[in-house]
């Protein structure tokens, strides 16, 4: 199958200190990809870099068409959703709100309602808090609002940091299994970062393995989950 | 007690320009952190356009309307062509700008209006507006107008789709921008409407006032203080806030007056009027630095 996203040579910078050194992945349509590694490794860059948050080098090529250099308004246009690291909630604003902004620009009100029911089809217990401060929610709460509000942008590749940080165990397998039919029913790609490799690993088909800020091993999920050697210097299980 | 009364309704009255202005105040200060120190002198500019278009010969409404209009437009390229190019300045370079910004306006209007001071004409008729003895034509058209702009404005933010994208903006920037919101856009949005809102300000307080270039620099500081009353940053707390310290300032001036007629002794009085503004900005930020209304934001992590 053809590659969606397309990066190459992809370096990305903090005011002068380099993060990323040219970077080089491709994600498969319709595929969960997981990026793995350590602290610092640029997994988190990786993804602002994506999203031209962050100063960027290099080419990017989404759906064949170069989005490098755009602003991150328009890239996200595009259809590229991004859930960022700490959620992006909008904590003054209803859960109702968080969600209808991601539909802000479309004109077709029966659109954005039958697009609502289907969100609340993965989470259901958004609807049960519509009109609640979304800073009030939980934390697990507030990460199903951010995909769930991902997910009104109708994307064709998510980009999710550590959806799993900081909620408690049973709820990241909640979480992870909404993903896993997120793209198997809306035929959502998926580029999914991770500190927890075990768990990414199981949901996705496809890793790479970042170490300060270069790709040091590429391959099946599978493969690299049983590779020990692999787990012990990189990924730390 | 009739006195009494109507010093509460001109309090009112006053309180509602305040409120205008602490709103301007307040919508650009949730946007990006910074006190416009240039709004009243802005809001004075809008109120000279609207007497130039009278002064060619247009209706009063129709010369409100239009000054609205092109203040919004004004405000929209101030923040275009002045503050974009600062937003990563320290907030000290922000400040020198909104004070040259202050100085320009009110020096360009001295040059094309002169510092002579105008009468501005009431467009409120007495036989209209003028059923209860408590409280006079103007005033209570002023609280009128004024009650249906922040309505309007509410409306706006509360039921729109832009007013949602520009609320959001205002709360996680970088959020609003990964959900397709064009932040740029909506801060100049967010100056041209509190332009707007200052020339409503200013073109309702000018028949009180009187029209000249430091009209509106006593107003912005009562301004500031309804802002703080009811919390920087609480769009719905300026508002309170502005009626708070307009009906405050004449109670305090007629509690004054009431000491000095029965005792005979001067305490307080309308002279004294701007420094009640000024000790409730100190009482403010030194009891309660949050406001009457300022919301600590509920997060969990």
């Amino acid at each position: 199958m053809a590659a969606l996203l397309e990066v190459k040579g992809l370096k990305a910078f903090y005011a002068k200190t380099q993060v990323l050194y040219d970077l080089g992945f491709d994600i498969a349509e319709g595929g969960i990809t997981t990026l793995l590694g350590a602290n610092g490794a640029g997994k988190t860059t990786t993804l602002r870099a994506l999203c031209n948050m962050v100063r960027t080098e290099g080419t990017i090529r989404f759906a064949g068409k170069d989005i490098g250099g755009r602003p991150t308004e328009e890239i996200v246009r595009q259809r590229i959703a991004h859930v960022p690291e700490g959620r992006g909630t909008f904590t003054t604003l209803t859960v109702d709100e968080n969600l209808r902004i991601a539909a802000y620009t479309r004109k077709d009100k029966q659109a954005v309602k039958a697009e609502l029911d289907r969100v609340f089809g993965y989470f259901p217990r958004l609807k049960e808090r519509l009109q609640q401060q979304a800073g009030t929610l939980s934390g697990g709460e507030q990460q199903m609002l951010a995909i769930a509000r991902a997910l009104m942008l109708k994307p064709r590749l998510m980009l999710l940091d550590e959806p799993s940080f900081g909620l408690a165990p049973l709820i990241v397998v909640e979480i992870f299994k909404i993903l896993k039919r997120i793209n198997e029913e809306e035929k959502v790609s998926i580029l999914l970062v991770e500190q927890n490799a075990a768990l990414a690993l199981d949901l996705a088909d496809y890793a790479y393995v970042l170490e300060t800020g270069r790709v040091v091993m590429a391959d099946r999920a599978d493969v690299v989950k049983n590779d020990e050697n692999i787990r012990k210097s990189y990924l730390g299980y | 007690m009739e006195q009494f009364l109507e010093q509460i309704a001109s309090g009112l009255a006053n309180g509602a320009i305040y409120a205008c202005v602490a709103l301007a105040l307040v919508m650009i200060y949730v946007s990006t952190d910074h006190l416009n120190f240039a709004q009243g002198e802005m809001a004075m500019f809008s109120t000279y356009i609207s007497w130039q278009l009278m002064n060619w010969g247009l209706n009063f409404w129709v010369a409100f309307v239009l000054a609205v209009l092109v203040s919004f437009v004004l405000g929209v390229i101030i923040e275009r062509a002045i503050l974009r190019p600062l937003h990563n300045a320290p907030v000290l370079s922000v400040v020198v700008v909104f004070i040259g910004l202050l100085a320009i306006c009110n020096s360009v209007a001295g040059a094309i209006w002169s510092y002579l001071i105008k009468e501005y004409p009431s467009p409120f008729p007495k036989s209209t507006f003028g059923f209860a003895g408590v409280i006079g034509p103007h005033q209570l058209g002023v609280v009128l107008v004024t009650l249906v702009v922040l309505a309007l404005l509410f409306l706006f933010f509360r039921y729109t789709p832009l007013g949602l994208a520009m609320r959001a903006a205002a709360q996680n920037p970088q959020m609003a921008r990964l959900v397709g919101v064009r932040v740029d856009w909506m801060l100049a949005l967010g100056w041209g409407l509190a332009a707007a809102i200052g020339a409503v300000a200013g073109i309702m307080v000018a028949h009180i006032v009187y029209l000249d270039p430091n009209m509106m620099s006593g107003i912005l500081l009562y301004a500031f203080a309804a802002a703080l009353v009811g919390g920087i940053g609480n769009p719905g707390g300026a508002v309170v806030g502005g009626f708070i310290v307009g009906v405050l300032e004449n109670m305090v001036a007629y509690v004054g007056n009431m000491i000095e007629k029965t005792t005979g002794v001067y305490i307080i009085g309308n002279g004294e009027k701007l420094t009640v503004a000024l000790i409730i900005v100190i009482f403010v930020l030194t009891v309660k630095p949050a406001g009457l209304f300022g919301r600590v934001v509920v997060k969990r992590v």
